[in-house]
């Protein structure tokens, strides 16, 4: 009945617009009420009566908007059967409709609203949730303020390629939005502040529009390359009732996903014929396993070529102390190389190149003349132009536009085919030796991590061991990036499966990592693993709200702080520009640096209801209140210890 | 996994002391020459105080320790200073040069005494949290 009255209203108000541009000719009574104001000149006396029957609800004439059956309960149903668990949202005015639906009609369940204090949090929170889960997460937000928001944390996502389900509220129709707020966080376009790095959006007009692009968007954005996409929702569609007979009429499409694509059968080929002819074939490895499958097939080829690999730690591609991982060799290993397979490289060119920037500006490659180029890659089937993101061009010799995990399975099987036993034999000769060397490698990282191992601030090599001991015998997963950390977690830690490291932001738009690490332990908290993050504080400090969304939510988190008190990358590179302009590094903290006063990062956490200690700066104290920490993320609470530390 | 082609681009902007080797833990120190008898001598305490104000921890640690990420290790054991200086004033690789209207011969060589001077590292062996 309400969905009727209002259609029709809809109509009408479409038809009274046309007809009071021209003629003025009343179709209905309603019309006539409608057209009151086109009727008189805006003078304060003739819109007096029109003010009246606007705020009167129980006027003749006015639109009835209670109902037992939103349209937004419909959208609940069909996100119910895309089996998302969570929705992030801060929330907002524009989807309140749903919103209201999720909690009640919903039950609050598949989805569960999860509270957030910041779009970006929203959207990081469902970027490190897929790293884990391998599932997208719901994000709810403005059209307009939440996308805006949002977009950082989108183009994130975007540039690692991980799939985030945005839900933005609007409303389109100017005739019916309230006055004031509701016209700013109104828009024309909504997605077009984010077209350029989302994979597909839409504007449904109807709930069945609703239904299939809901469909359409899940099954876009979980094709490689995966990536966000977005649908907006028209605050009327959630909000008015739908008459029993729509009800019967609409339908939940059913999901089908789209198989990874695959590498051409001919490329596989001459790839595989390229590998095994190789004498220092070398595997460079970025985003790659998108499954935990990823990291078994990326092994079986491995070790059918007995050949190193880098993992560049997009993704946990290789275990850490499997015999063939060089990752600490990147260089020498692709100076020396005849054959190089990168598998979803986000910058090719850059792996094979080195560009200095100092005393004179230079690029300069070092791969080895005639050396062979294969690249399996997915993002050479969805580039765009305006974000760079792409890297330089890589001159390679074999491309395949094509998912690499997809396609491994059939190039080892090659690999294997083509491998005679003269090889097999030089094969098993190459492997003893990199094991060898693999082992010197290791006990390098030990040694140079015992530097400064008593210093105070806290070296990060013994911020990272101390956390290794205390975690090395749960079932643990890393759910922050370990760059900024000089990387002493994947040079020190044994890594092994695909939840032990979830790689880094993609876009490194700071502020990524303390979301993304909630989300991350969200999705580890029901497989019951200990989920760590090892804190940066410049990221701490742009949405830290999400600390209570972790409290409130009582996810378990246990977060060690590597507190340098600074920007530490903008540090250097105004040191950089200083001595570039010859006039000296003394003022190169100026604005780089997060320290008078000191932040004290505990008392901010104690402050949204998370246990916190430090801070810390003597390296005896750093493993007990670890471990005191870790007590309490055991009863399912997150914690946080604040260390202070050397820079990198 | 931290990256290191990443690494490589991004964050070594980064005051990197060398291509390749910078303490002579690394590499062999080349011999030295009569122009070593000309170089002040160094200051260990004020050399500290330069380590810092200079920025140089910001990409070697406070200690001198180096990091994967942003510059090699130079103490305990500096190359000789002369070659450390002329590393100083013209860097091979991404490490932003000092001239000498920024620091002064003195003042590197003040720094290079606080480097000698750092103590060297407790055995491995002896660091149970290194062994696992």
């Amino acid at each position: 009945m309400s969905e009727k009255i209002s259609v029709d209203r809809r109509r009408f108000l479409k038809s009274a617009a046309v007809t009071g541009a021209a003629a003025m000719v009343p179709a209905t009574a309603g019309a006539l009420e409608e057209q009151v104001p086109a009727q008189a000149p805006a003078a304060a006396p003739a819109a007096a009566p029109v003010a009246v029957r606007e705020t009167d609800p129980t006027g003749e004439g006015g639109d009835v908007l209670t109902t037992e059956r939103p349209g937004g309960d419909f959208m609940v149903d069909v996100l119910k059967a895309l089996t998302f668990e969570y929705v992030a949202s801060n929330p907002g005015s524009s989807f309140r409709g749903i919103h209201e639906c999720i909690v009640n009609y919903g039950n609050n369940v598949m989805p569960e609203f999860l509270t957030c204090l910041h779009e970006e949090s929203s959207v990081a929170m469902a970027h490190g949730y897929f790293k884990v889960e391998g599932k997208p997460m719901a994000v709810l937000c403005h059209g307009t303020v939440g996308i805006q928001h949002a977009s950082m944390a989108i183009y994130n996502a975007y540039c690692d390629r991980v799939p985030i389900y945005l839900l933005a509220g609007n409303h389109l129709d100017a005739a019916t939005r309230r006055p004031g707020v509701e016209w700013a966080h109104s828009v024309q376009d909504a997605a077009a502040m984010v077209r350029d790095y989302v994979k597909w959006d839409d504007t449904p007009h109807s709930l069945q529009h609703f239904a299939e692009s809901a469909m359409r968007a899940y099954k876009l954005a979980m094709t490689p390359p995966m990536s966000p996409v977005l649908l907006v929702l028209d605050g009327h569609l959630q909000e008015e009732g739908i008459t029993p007979e729509h009800a019967a009429q609409l339908r939940i499409p059913r999901l089908t996903t789209a198989t990874p694509p695959q590498g051409d059968s001919g490329a596989v080929a001459e790839a595989a014929r390229l590998l095994v002819g190789a004498s220092n074939p070398v595997i460079v490895a970025d985003r790659c396993a998108r499954t935990p499958a990823g990291i078994t097939k990326l092994v079986e080829l491995a070790e059918a070529l007995q050949a190193p690999v880098v993992d560049l730690g997009g993704r946990m591609n290789f275990p850490t102390r499997h015999p063939l991982n060089h990752s600490a060799n990147l260089r020498g290993l692709v100076a020396n190389a005849d054959v190089i397979l990168g598998l979803e490289l986000t910058d090719f060119w850059g792996v094979t190149a080195t560009v200095r920037d100092s005393l004179h500006r230079t690029s300069r490659t070092f791969t080895r003349d005639g050396a062979k180029l294969i690249s399996i890659n997915s993002v050479d089937l969805n580039t765009k132009a305006n974000y760079q993101d792409f890297q330089r061009y890589p001159e390679v010799d074999v491309a395949m536009a094509a998912d690499a995990e997809a396609t491994l399975p059939a190039l080892t099987e090659a690999v294997k085919k083509l491998v005679s036993s003269e090889q097999r034999i030089a094969f098993e000769a190459r492997g003893k030796r990199l094991a060898e060397q693999r082992a010197t490698l290791l006990n390098q990282a030990r040694q140079d991590a015992s530097f400064a191992w008593d210093a105070s601030p806290v070296s990060t090599a013994r911020l990272t061991a101390e956390i290794w001991d205390a975690i090395r015998n749960e079932d643990w997963s890393l759910v922050s990036e370990s760059g900024n950390s000089s990387s002493w977690a994947v040079r020190l830690w044994d890594m092994s499966k695909h939840y032990h490291f979830i790689g880094d932001s993609g876009g490194a738009g700071v502020g990524y990592g303390a979301p993304a690490s909630v989300g991350a332990a969200l999705a580890n908290r029901k497989h019951g693993r200990l989920s760590v993050t090892i804190q940066s504080d410049g990221d701490f400090l742009y949405a830290p709200g999400v600390w209570w969304t972790a409290a409130h939510h009582k996810i378990p988190l246990l977060t060690v702080m590597h507190n340098n008190r600074g920007y530490h990358q903008e540090v250097m590179h105004i040191q950089r520009m200083a001595n570039r302009h010859q006039r000296g590094v003394t003022r190169a903290h100026i604005g780089t640096t997060i320290d008078n006063p000191n932040v004290d990062f505990s008392k901010i956490a104690q402050g949204m209801g998370v246990y916190a200690e430090g801070p810390i700066t003597n390296p005896n104290e750093v493993g007990p209140a670890i471990r005191r920490a870790l007590a309490v993320v055991k009863k399912g609470e997150p914690a946080l210890v604040d260390v202070v530390t050397q820079p990198r | 996994m931290g990256n290191p082609m990443r690494v490589s681009i991004v964050l070594s902007m980064a005051v990197l002391l060398g291509a390749a080797s910078i303490s002579a833990q690394q590499a062999a120190a080349p011999a030295q020459s009569g122009a070593q008898a000309q170089l002040p001598t160094g200051n260990a305490d004020n050399g500290r105080k330069l380590f810092t104000s200079y920025g140089c921890y910001q990409c070697h640690g406070f200690e001198g320790q180096g990091s994967s990420a942003t510059g090699p290790r130079l103490a305990p054991r500096p190359l000789p200073l002369q070659v450390f200086m002329r590393i100083v004033r013209r860097p091979p690789n991404q490490m932003p040069p000092y001239g000498p209207k920024i620091v002064s011969d003195q003042d590197i060589a003040d720094i290079h005494a606080y480097l000698a001077g750092r103590p060297a590292p407790p055995p491995v062996a002896s660091i149970p949290l290194l062994t696992k």
